[in-house]
C-alpha cells in the first residue's frame, strides 16, 4: 500500500521518512550514559530520561543464526518467534493477551551474531513487563500450538521470497562468497530446515546461548539507576552463568570480480555490487565511511547520486555502503535500472569506482562530508527505542562509554591524504562482483574469479 | 508471534511514524504536543511545538494540494513536481538546496501524497533560519528548464518500475483503487499512470506549481529547540512577504452510489502463495461529520489488529486457516476512506476456503458484536499508544500536519482521546452494521500464475 511518495527513499526506513529529533538534553552526552551493575552482576548501559513514562529496555545474547547447528539452520531465527508465544503458567493467547491489555511491546529476533530483544513499556507497567520478560527467557513452553503455527508461518514466508528476484540476488552473493561458511546460509533456514526442527532444539538452543555471561543490556527512559539495578535482576534472574562458547572464523570471499545475471522477467534490473570491505575496528575505518559519503553515501549530493540519477535519470536510487558483519565486511553498492538501459548505469558506477580509487576525494568534497558526518550523528537519536539501540551497538562494538563524545574527533582527525589513501586501498573496481536480477540489454556474463 | 511483529511493534514509538499512516490512529493530547498557532498576514498558518530538550530544530511546510488535484490527463503531475522542488531557484542554483543542507549537517526530504505535499529539514538549532530562508525561497522562485526537468521525469519513470513495475502486489493495490473509486480522483495512483508520467513536462509542472503553490494555501510547523517568539519573526521575515494569491477551491468529482461488488485478480510468477484484500468504503473524519471514524478505529483495534484480535485468534490460532489475517483502517483523508481485511491461507489452505472463512467470520462478528469489555480494553490500548506517541517526536508535526491537510483543525486532534473514550460498544455494533456493505467493496486477489 502506498500512502506516501518520498523524491528520495534510498536506504530510508519508514521511520526515516519522518525527521528526527532528539529525546533528551542537550544531545546525548558521553556523561549522561552511566553503567549500573546489580547486585547479581547484570549490567545495562543507562540514559535517564524522564520526559515520558516510558522504559525501553535492549538487550542482545552473542550467537544469533551463526550458532545454528549443521542442517538446524533458522533455529535462532525460530527461537525468536516462538519464545513469546507462552511461558510458565500462561499460555500462547494468555501471555500475548497480558501483553495487549498492558500494552507492552515485547519482541525478540536473530540476527547473524546477536540474539536480541526489546521491551517497551510504560512505567506503570513496569513489574509485569519484566516478569514476563524474564518468564519469556527462562521458562518458555514451546507448546505444540503455537510451535506449529509459527512453523507454517516461517515456511509460507521462506517460500513466497524464493521467487523474489531482490531475494534471489542475496542468494546468489552468498553463494558466491561464502559457499562454505555459516555466512553463506540463510539467516532464517530453509523451508526443509525449519520443518526438521524440534521442540528440544528450542530449548537447546536456549540452554546454549542465552545466558548472563553473553548478554549486553541498554535502558533509555523514565527510570533511574537505584530502580533499574533491581529490575536488572527481575528481568534476567535464572539464567545460566555461561554460554557455550563458540567461534566464527573469518569468512574470506571465494571469489573475485564477475557479472552474474539471474533471468527474470521484470521491467527493471536490479543490480547489486559487491567487493570487499573494511572492518568496524580498522584504524581507517573513518576515513572508509567519509570516501564513502562522497562517492554514494546517504546525502542527496554523492557522486553516484548526480551522475547517475540527477544527470542521467537512469535511476530512483542508487548509493554504496558497508556491510559490517564481525567476520565479512563489505563494500556495497545497489542501483535499479530499467532493462534498457542497466549497460550504461553499471559502466557509471564502475568509472565512479575507479575515478575514486585513482584521485580520491577533492578538498571541498571532503569538507562537506565531514562537516555532514559530523553535524548529522544527533539527529538519529529520534526516539528512547533508537538511542537503546545505539547504547547497545557502542557496547558490542567495544566503542567505549565515551564515544558520543569522542566520535566527532575520530572524524575530524581523519586527513585528506588518509581519505585519498584509504579509497586507494579499498575502492577496487576490478574486485567488484555484480549480480543482476532482471532483463538486462548489452550485459555480458563473466565467471567471477576464484580466489 | 511471527506475522504480526509488525504490528506490534507499531506500539513503540519509534516506528510511530507506520502507526498514524497505516492505522489511522491519532493518539493526541492537548498536554501532549501543546502547539502555539498563528496565522501571518498574508494567510499562512505556522504551528510551533517548542521542546527543549534538544538542540535541533525541524522544519515542515505542508502544502493543501496533491495527486488529486491535478488535472485529468497530467497524473503523477504533483508528486513530479515535488522531485521538480529541488531543483534551483534564482537565488540558489540548482543543487544548491540539497547541498546546503547537508553540508550543514541537516537531513531532508519530501513526500506526496493524494491530499498534500511536504518538504522536511532537520537541522541542528542555529541552521533553522538557513532552512527557512530555503523553503521559503522555492516557494514562489523555482526556475525550471528541460534540461532539468526531462533527467528528472526519467528518474520518475525508473521510481514508478521500482515500485510498480517490479511488483505485482503493488500492480493489484492500484488497479484495485483504481475499481474501488469509480469517479474520485483517488482512483488515479499518486506517482500517475505511466504513459501520462511520459507526457509530463516543463509547462505541466510550472502550471501546477503557479496554481497551487503559495502562502495561504500552506502550513508552516517548526518543532524542536525553539520557542514561539523566536520563530514569529523569521516566519514573518522568510514566509511572511511573500504575496498571498487566489488559490481554486479543492473541488473533486464525488462518488456516485457504488451498487455492485467488484472482484480484481493478479497472477504472476513472481507470487508463489496466495493472498486476499477485501477493502470496504468508508468515512473518513471529515466525509463522516459524526463519531463514526472513531467508532470504527476501535472495531478495527477489536477484530483485527494484533494476535489476541478477534479474526487472528479465530482463523490463524483456532482453527489454523490462516498464516496471517487482521484489519486495517485510516479517517485520515480530505474525501472518502476504506476499512480493509487481509488473509493469507496457511500452506495448504485453498484460498477459497480462506475467503469463505474469512467472510462467515464477518457474518459472525456482525451477528454477536463486540462486548463492552471487548471495548474497554481496547480504548486503554488506545490511550496508552497516545503516550507512546510522545516518545517520538517525529509524531507531532506530521499527525498536525496530515490533519490541517484533510479539513481538520489542532482541536480535533487534541481531543482523540475523549473521543475514542467516548466510544461505546453500541456505537461499534452500530458502525459496523453498515461498514460491510458487499456493493460498496472491492475484493483482491493476488494468486501465482499457475493457479486457476
Amino acid at each position: 500500500m502506498i500512502f506516501l511518495i518520498n523524491k528520495h527513499t534510498f536506504f530510508k526506513s519508514l521511520s526515516c521518512l519522518m525527521f528526527g529529533l532528539i529525546l533528551f538534553s542537550h544531545t546525548l552526552r558521553a556523561e549522561d550514559i552511566v553503567e549500573v551493575k546489580s547486585a547479581e552482576g547484570v549490567k545495562a548501559w543507562l540514559v535517564e530520561d524522564h520526559s515520558n513514562p516510558i522504559i525501553s529496555i535492549k538487550f542482545a545474547f552473542s550467537g544469533g543464526s551463526s550458532v545454528d547447528p549443521e542442517g538446524k539452520e533458522g533455529l535462532a531465527n525460530f527461537v525468536a518467534a516462538t519464545i513469546d508465544e507462552g511461558s510458565g503458567d500462561l499460555d500462547s493467547q494468555n501471555f500475548q493477551g497480558r501483553l495487549n491489555d498492558l500494552s507492552i511491546s515485547l519482541s525478540f529476533d536473530a540476527g547473524r551474531e546477536f540474539f536480541s530483544g526489546e521491551l517497551v513499556t510504560l512505567k506503570r507497567n513496569h513489574a509485569e513487563a519484566l516478569r514476563l520478560l524474564n518468564q519469556a527467557l527462562t521458562a518458555p513452553r514451546f507448546d505444540q500450538e503455537p510451535v506449529e503455527r509459527i512453523r507454517s508461518q516461517i515456511s509460507l514466508s521462506l517460500s513466497r521470497r524464493i521467487d523474489d528476484p531482490s531475494y534471489k540476488i542475496q542468494k546468489m552473493f552468498r553463494n558466491l562468497y561464502y559457499p562454505t561458511h555459516v555466512y553463506g546460509r540463510p539467516n532464517d533456514g530453509t523451508v526443509e530446515s525449519v520443518a526438521a526442527l524440534t521442540v528440544t532444539d528450542l530449548q537447546s538452543y536456549l540452554k546454549d546461548n542465552i545466558a548472563l555471561d553473553n548478554l549486553t543490556v541498554s535502558v533509555v527512559g523514565d527510570v533511574n539507576p537505584d530502580e533499574l539495578r533491581p529490575m536488572l535482576n527481575r528481568a534476567f534472574q535464572g539464567l545460566r552463568s555461561k554460554a557455550k562458547p563458540f567461534r566464527i572464523t573469518g569468512a574470506k570471499p571465494k571469489v573475485s570480480g564477475g557479472v552474474v545475471i539471474i533471468k527474470e522477467v521484470i521491467p527493471q534490473s536490479e543490480v547489486l555490487l559487491v567487493q570487499p570491505g573494511i572492518s568496524r575496528d580498522d584504524p581507517d575505518y573513518y576515513a572508509a565511511i567519509l570516501v564513502n559519503q562522497i562517492l554514494g553515501g546517504g546525502s542527496f549530493s554523492s557522486r553516484l547520486y548526480q551522475e547517475i540519477r540527477e544527470k542521467e535519470g537512469l535511476a530512483y536510487s542508487v548509493g554504496s555502503y558497508f556491510s559490517l558483519l564481525d567476520q565479512a565486511p563489505l563494500l556495497m553498492a545497489s542501483v535499479a535500472t530499467q532493462n534498457d538501459r542497466v549497460s550504461d548505469s553499471l559502466r557509471i558506477m564502475r568509472e565512479q569506482w575507479r575515478l575514486m580509487a585513482e584521485e580520491g576525494p577533492t578538498e571541498q568534497e571532503f569538507a562537506d562530508a565531514k562537516t555532514y558526518l559530523t553535524g548529522s550523528f544527533p539527529l538519529s537519536f529520534t526516539s528512547t527505542g533508537r538511542v537503546a539501540n545505539i547504547l547497545l551497538a557502542m557496547q558490542l562494538n567495544d566503542l567505549g562509554i565515551n564515544y558520543l563524545h569522542n566520535r566527532n574527533s575520530y572524524i575530524e582527525a581523519v586527513t585528506l591524504d588518509d581519505a585519498r589513501r584509504v579509497a586507494k586501498e579499498l575502492y577496487n573496481v576490478e574486485a567488484l562482483t555484480v549480480i543482476i536480477a532482471g532483463d538486462p540489454v548489452g550485459v555480458e556474463e563473466v565467471e567471477p574469479i576464484p580466489n | 508471534m511471527y506475522f504480526f511483529k509488525i504490528l506490534i511493534s507499531f506500539r513503540n514509538g519509534s516506528v510511530f511514524a507506520a502507526l498514524f499512516t497505516l492505522l489511522g490512529i491519532l493518539p493526541v493530547r492537548a498536554e501532549v504536543f501543546n502547539p502555539d498557532v498563528f496565522t501571518l498576514d498574508n494567510g499562512m498558518q505556522v504551528v510551533v511545538i517548542p521542546n527543549h530538550r534538544a538542540p535541533i530544530v525541524s522544519q515542515m511546510v505542508w502544502y493543501r494540494v496533491g495527486a488529486a488535484d491535478e488535472s485529468l490527463g497530467e497524473s503523477g503531475n504533483a508528486h513530479f513536481l515535488e522531485h521538480l522542488m529541488f531543483q534551483g531557484t534564482e537565488k540558489f542554483k540548482s543543487g544548491e538546496f540539497s547541498s546546503l543542507v547537508a553540508k550543514n549537517g541537516g537531513q531532508e526530504n519530501a513526500f506526496t501524497s493524494w491530499d498534500y505535499t511536504a518538504y522536511h529539514q532537520t537541522v541542528a538549532r542555529d541552521r533553522l533560519e538557513m532552512v527557512m530562508e530555503l523553503e521559503a525561497d522555492r516557494m514562489t522562485g523555482l526556475i525550471l528548464d528541460d534540461k532539468a526537468v526531462l533527467p528528472e521525469r526519467e528518474v520518475v519513470r525508473e521510481e514508478r518500475r521500482s515500485r510498480v513495475g517490479n511488483s505485482p502486489g503493488a500492480q493489484l493495490g492500484e488497479v484495485m483503487r483504481a475499481t474501488q473509486f469509480l469517479n474520485h480522483p483517488y482512483r488515479i495512483p499518486i506517482i500517475g499512470w505511466d504513459h501520462e508520467i511520459e507526457a509530463l513536462n516543463t509547462e505541466t509542472a510550472l502550471k501546477f506549481y503557479r496554481k497551487w503553490y503559495a502562502p495561504n494555501n500552506a502550513v508552516l510547523i517548526i518543532t524542536g529547540d525553539v520557542t514561539t517568539e523566536e520563530v514569529k519573526p523569521l516566519a514573518q521575515k522568510y514566509y511572511g512577504v511573500i504575496p498571498a494569491k487566489d488559490v481554486p477551491e479543492r473541488i473533486r468529482v464525488s462518488e456516485p452510489p457504488q451498487l455492485a461488488a467488484r472482484r480484481v485478480v493478479k497472477k504472476s510468477k513472481l507470487i508463489n502463495s496466495p493472498s486476499l484484500t477485501v477493502r470496504y468504503l468508508a468515512p473518513s473524519y471529515r466525509t463522516a461529520g459524526d463519531n463514526t471514524p472513531y467508532a470504527l478505529q476501535v472495531l478495527d483495534e477489536i477484530i483485527g489488529s494484533g494476535p489476541t484480535s478477534r479474526l487472528y485468534k479465530k482463523l490463524a490460532v483456532a482453527e489454523k486457516t490462516a498464516a496471517s489475517v487482521g484489519s486495517s483502517y485510516s479517517p485520515t483523508a480530505y474525501d472518502l476512506s476504506t476499512f480493509t481485511l487481509y488473509i493469507s491461507p496457511s500452506p495448504g489452505v485453498n484460498i477459497e476456503i480462506a475467503e469463505k472463512r474469512l467472510r462467515e467470520e464477518l457474518v459472525d462478528i456482525l451477528k454477536t458484536g463486540v462486548s463492552e469489555e471487548e471495548v474497554t480494553k481496547a480504548k486503554t490500548r488506545m490511550a496508552d499508544a497516545a503516550v507512546f506517541a510522545r516518545d517520538s517526536l517525529s509524531a507531532a508535526p506530521n499527525i498536525i500536519g496530515r490533519a490541517l491537510m484533510t479539513g481538520r483543525t489542532v482541536d480535533d486532534i487534541e481531543a482523540w482521546p475523549d473521543r475514542i473514550a467516548a466510544v461505546t460498544a453500541e456505537d461499534v455494533n452500530k458502525v459496523m452494521q453498515t461498514i460491510f456493505n458487499d456493493n460498496q467493496s472491492v475484493t483482491g486477489l493476488l494468486l501465482p500464475e499457475e493457479t486457476e
